[in-house]
């Protein structure tokens, strides 16, 4: 929230942000003409418009009425959805509204289908690894096989319950997660459906889902929102922020303080949603942390058509900022963009994540779940602030807020510890590694959230297991709390063996920082890294010379001992002076 | 313009008995103006190097760069005037009297011996200074200037492929070293200033322009 003691003295000028910052300052003259421009459009515009309105009373009344009332949309938008007969419904299921929408827009469910949003399937083109939601391992809720009746609720599809889902409907792409504007949920536990008439779940629990009416979301369908988007990835690992750390829904809200881009106008910021960054392109999606761009040395480039065909990121910050972007005086010869040589943007940019005040999950011990009261019953411990700490379904939390990253050197390439992988005991098991070092000249340093947990295994077979938690029935973990049957069950959906013997590892996962971008006065100062080892956010990090910490052992030993043997002579030789000068004063 | 300014000086280069104008004015500005540089710099460049924190290092980086910016522009023109005064003789390196000058100062000066060196104006400087003034000028500030620009152009170095043979690290070792020289000939500098025939009496001259000569007779 905008701290009400400061109120906003600065509100960013009318033309597109973006364009702002493409823009230097011999483009000055451009943008006073093309300001120009746009004043007299709209003067000619609203000219036009006034002989209409003199002319037909009656009609301008009714202009001036459709402005009034739906101001932006009706603008923006060349179809109101809400006219078209086709959607006035009722639908009695998701699908039957995909199938309307692909009547006219042909392509979009065919599109996506050819995105990971749809596969949860991924072939690492620089490791060849077999990657994507369906097969990665996280730390976490550890796989999404076995509980993806759970899981797929964040499938952009309808009805992905298990391995018989088609793949090739078309009906079952989920148009209106992304594009609605309000109104629709799809629960965790139906399996990506979305319920058009009230559900109890689990049944004869007494809690139910509420019907969503599919017909008025249709109608007010519309571009992807932050919050559309943040449905699903605020919310991975089972809850707010869990899993990212600079993902959370305090960004659908973000202060200029917490996003200064996702931040909207009239709070400071630049009013981005997701997609701005994120574009998209026959509903291809610019950024994946799965193949991050952790180095982009170029300028800045147009938005458009080139972003996706120019082979470049559109999501990273470069591809609008471009690597040179701090203006500095000529004296200080490009100090600070001497740095985008070493460091990432976010390193100085992103002070610190979960700073919305939503917690981010640190750590994830899940050798302790399972413990109930005498009774038989679950237990929840909770913190001081609220945060749940311990639950015997998931086992001990840690949480954390402003939490600042660690940082290491990346260089875009990930690589992920799958069930293929054979593990010991015994040593902590990385579950993704973040490749890269100081020679690389692809390679940054970046800030990451290192993730503790500490998951199921098998002692025979010497590869991680994935439980079966979520949905109700005699072997999930949650509503039975027996290990053996859960791992048992988890093992058949993934297809890998389970001994019968379990134990748990200490398991890391990184994430890397890069969102929750804060206003230039609230980057890291020079200081929080240029520090002695013991201080600096750097720490100790190998392959840059860093000054203020590092030094050369020797030259500073025997630069001292020079330093303090001039003083020591210079103390002798003037103690000789005033001793002289007493014996003899009448020498000089 | 000091040439003009001491020509027009009534006692410019002329020996009134017991005092000569010795360091004109802008050599004495230049003086002045570089130490203070000389001393911002060493001060600042010991925060960067991280042996204190007393102005932060993002104020310590800004101060040290504009110093050296000065410091730059302050030798620019301190080049040219020591060409067109002919000043720059006075750093020609001699032998003569060394042995002497050291003896005094290990010896001699604390028996009240005279000073073995009669500064004129030709010849303001020692044999010793004249020595010491040249080491600075042909070792201390090749290594200083020669590290230090690298240091503040660093971001041009893969324009012109120097990082191919040059690591930061390198450079900064070399710095930091010139930065002890420096300061240890700061130290030795300072102190020799007290050893006039008063402890005040150089440091006089260098604000005033004017040294008192001895007198013949003390001889």
């Amino acid at each position: 929230m905008a701290d009400p003691t400061h109120p906003q003295l600065w509100a960013p000028p009318p033309c597109d942000a973006i364009h702002r910052l493409a823009w230097t300052g011999a483009d000055r003259r451009w943008r006073r003409r093309w300001l120009a421009g746009l004043v007299m459009l709209g003067l000619s515009t609203a000219a036009s418009a006034l002989p209409v309105a003199a002319s037909a009373p009656g009609a301008a009344a009714a202009v001036a009425a459709v402005a009034a009332s739906a101001p932006s949309k009706a603008l923006r938008s060349t179809a109101d959805h809400s006219k078209f007969k086709e959607l006035q419904g009722p639908f009695q299921s998701g699908e039957e509204v995909t199938k309307v929408c692909i009547g006219c827009h042909t392509e979009a469910a065919r599109q996506v289908m050819g995105t990971r949003h749809w596969t949860w399937e991924y072939t690492n083109p620089q490791t060849g690894q077999k990657l994507g939601k369906k097969t990665m391992l996280n730390s976490f809720c550890i796989g999404d096989r076995s509980n993806e009746a759970f899981c797929q609720s964040c499938h952009v599809g309808y009805g992905w319950k298990d391995a018989s889902f088609d793949f090739k409907a078309e009906s079952k792409v989920d148009c209106l997660v992304c594009h609605h504007t309000g109104g629709y949920k799809k629960p965790a536990g139906l399996a990506g459906e979305v319920p058009t008439v009230r559900t109890e779940y689990p049944p004869g629990s007494g809690k139910f889902f509420e019907p969503v009416d599919l017909a008025r979301v249709a109608q007010a369908i519309g571009k992807t929102s932050t919050a559309t988007c943040g449905s699903c990835h605020y919310y991975g690992g089972g809850g707010d922020g869990v899993k990212h750390g600079d993902l959370d829904s305090s960004l659908n809200r973000a202060s200029r303080e917490l996003d200064v881009h996702m931040a909207s106008k009239a709070q400071g910021g630049a009013g981005f949603s997701c997609a701005t960054c994120h574009q998209s392109d026959g509903h291809k999606i610019a950024g994946s942390r799965i193949t991050m761009t952790a180095s982009d040395p170029h300028g800045p480039m147009l938005r458009g058509d080139s972003v996706h065909n120019s082979g470049r990121n559109a999501a990273s910050c470069q591809s609008c900022h471009g690597d040179k972007p701090h203006k500095q005086g000529l004296l200080q010869v490009e100090l600070l963009n001497n740095h985008t040589n070493k460091l990432a943007c976010q390193s100085c940019h992103v002070p610190a994540f979960a700073r919305g005040g939503v917690a981010t999950k640190m750590a994830w011990d899940w050798s302790t779940a399972g413990r109930l009261t005498p009774e038989g019953k679950p237990i929840q411990k909770k913190d001081a602030h609220g945060h749940v700490i311990y639950d015997s379904r998931k086992g001990d939390f840690k949480l954390g807020e402003n939490v600042v990253p660690e940082y290491l050197w990346f260089n875009g390439r990930v690589t992920y510890t799958t069930q293929e992988d054979k593990i010991r005991g015994g040593s902590v098991v990385k579950i993704n590694t973040f490749h890269g070092s100081p020679d690389d000249p692809a390679a940054r340093i970046w800030p990451v959230k290192r993730f503790q947990g500490k998951q199921p295994y098998d002692l025979v077979h010497g590869h991680l297991l994935v439980p079966h938690t979520a949905t109700p029935d005699d072997s999930a973990f949650w509503f039975n709390f027996d290990w053996p049957k859960a791992l048992q069950a988890g093992a058949e959906a993934t297809g890998k063996a389970y001994s019968g013997r379990h134990d748990f590892i200490a398991t890391e996962m990184l994430w890397p920082i890069t969102h929750m971008v804060a206003p230039k006065e609230q980057a890291l100062r020079c200081s929080q890294c240029h520090t002695g080892a013991a201080q600096s956010r750097l720490g100790s990090l190998a392959g840059v010379y860093l000054p203020a910490r590092d030094a050369h052992p020797w030259i500073d030993r025997i630069g001292w001992l020079a330093v303090l043997a001039a003083l020591a002579g210079v103390a002798v030789h003037a103690l000789a002076r005033i001793v002289t000068a007493r014996r003899s004063p009448a020498a000089h | 313009m000091s040439t003009i300014a001491s020509s027009i000086h009534p006692d410019a280069g002329t020996a009134t008995p017991g005092r000569i104008y010795i360091f004109k004015r802008y050599e004495r500005f230049w003086h002045w103006s570089q130490a203070a540089l000389i001393i911002t710099m060493l001060v600042t460049g010991f925060e960067v190097h991280g042996s204190h924190q007393l102005l932060g290092f993002g104020r310590a980086v800004r101060l040290h760069t504009l110093a050296a910016w000065a410091l730059l522009l302050l030798w620019a023109f301190t080049i040219f005037w020591q060409f067109t005064t002919g000043e720059w003789r006075q750093y020609l390196p001699t032998l003569k009297k060394v042995d002497a000058m050291a003896r005094y100062y290990a010896w001699g000066m604390f028996r009240g011996t005279p000073h073995p060196y009669q500064k004129t104006v030709q010849r303001k400087h020692n044999p010793l200074q004249r020595l010491a003034y040249l080491a600075l000028l042909a070792m201390v500030s090749p290594l200083i200037w020669g590290s230090g620009l690298l240091y503040l152009f660093r971001a041009f170095w893969p324009q012109f492929g120097v990082d191919r043979w040059l690591t930061l690290e390198w450079v900064a070792w070399a710095h930091t070293a010139g930065a002890f020289m420096m300061l240890t000939f700061f130290i030795v500098h300072v102190y020799l200033t007290t050893t006039g025939h008063t402890p005040t009496a150089h440091i006089k001259s260098m604000i005033t322009g004017w040294e008192d000569v001895d007198e013949p007779g003390a001889h």
